[in-house]
């Protein structure tokens, strides 16, 4: 059995988090994966460095499934997000939902996402042609009621 | 009293050092060990307004009390997952 959360310097491998949800429960299920993309805001991008907070990073990866889980019955959620090194083309994020039904699979795995990106504790260093540079986002805070409710709006709009 | 204090990306290249042991006489809470910080290394200033905080693994805030040997994270804003973050 995969566990349902990893916070990892080895390549990810979107099967095996499918593995971590499967069940008979489930009508449907969703993957994402995010990938190294090879160009940012007109920079070209040769590759990205993932720094993590490892131990807070995976209680949050399981914060946002408890907050999946509790929003969509039924419901099942993985996460594994990648640190170290990416090349472009590589995948630094996979996510995987198991829900009775597909709308739902479609709404938790967004949500997942947006709230990866609010409150994980992970730094992308993009190391671009000419130079480098730490991408900022969100101020991560797990407890910030508004930005939850930002993610859930996304996820069912 | 003594916190350990970590440090990420571009806040731990400002300091030079992603985990430092700080001494905080009198500390309360998590704004005296980042006035401390600010105070031993003037460079982590930049992100005052910016930075979020963690108290021994669970997200804090700045009026969160500190204890002697907590670990204290400061995190700059965060970009995990791929692309840019929907506002």
């Amino acid at each position: 059995m995969t566990s349902a959360t990893a916070i990892t310097s080895d390549p990810l491998s979107a099967e095996a988090v499918l593995r971590a949800v499967e069940g008979p429960g489930a009508g449907a299920v969703t993957t994402f994966v995010g990938l190294v993309r090879d160009h940012n805001v007109g920079r070209k991008v040769l590759w990205l460095d993932y720094e993590a907070y490892a131990p807070l990073a995976e209680k949050a990866l399981g914060i946002i499934i408890a907050e999946a889980e509790a929003r969509w019955t039924g419901a099942r959620m993985a996460i594994h997000h990648r640190t170290g090194r990416l090349e472009i083309g590589e995948a630094s994020v996979v996510i995987a939902v198991a829900t009775p039904h597909r709308a739902d699979a479609f709404a938790a795995c967004r949500y997942a996402i947006e709230r990866i990106k609010q409150i994980v504790p992970i730094w992308k260093h993009e190391h671009f042609e000419g130079g480098e540079v730490w991408i900022e986002g969100a101020t991560a805070d797990a407890n910030d009621e508004a930005a939850r409710e930002a993610a859930l709006k996304i996820a069912c709009a | 009293m003594r916190v350990n204090v970590k440090l990420f990306a571009r806040l731990r290249e400002l300091v030079g050092q992603g985990e430092l042991t700080l001494d905080v006489p009198g500390a309360t809470t998590v704004a005296d060990v980042w006035a401390a910080l600010v105070a031993a290394h003037p460079a982590a200033e930049a992100y005052a307004r910016s930075m979020s905080c963690a108290v021994n693994l669970n997200y804090a805030r700045m009026t969160t009390p500190v204890a002697d040997g907590d670990e204290v994270a400061f995190l700059p804003p965060v970009s995990g997952g791929s692309g840019a973050a929907v506002r």
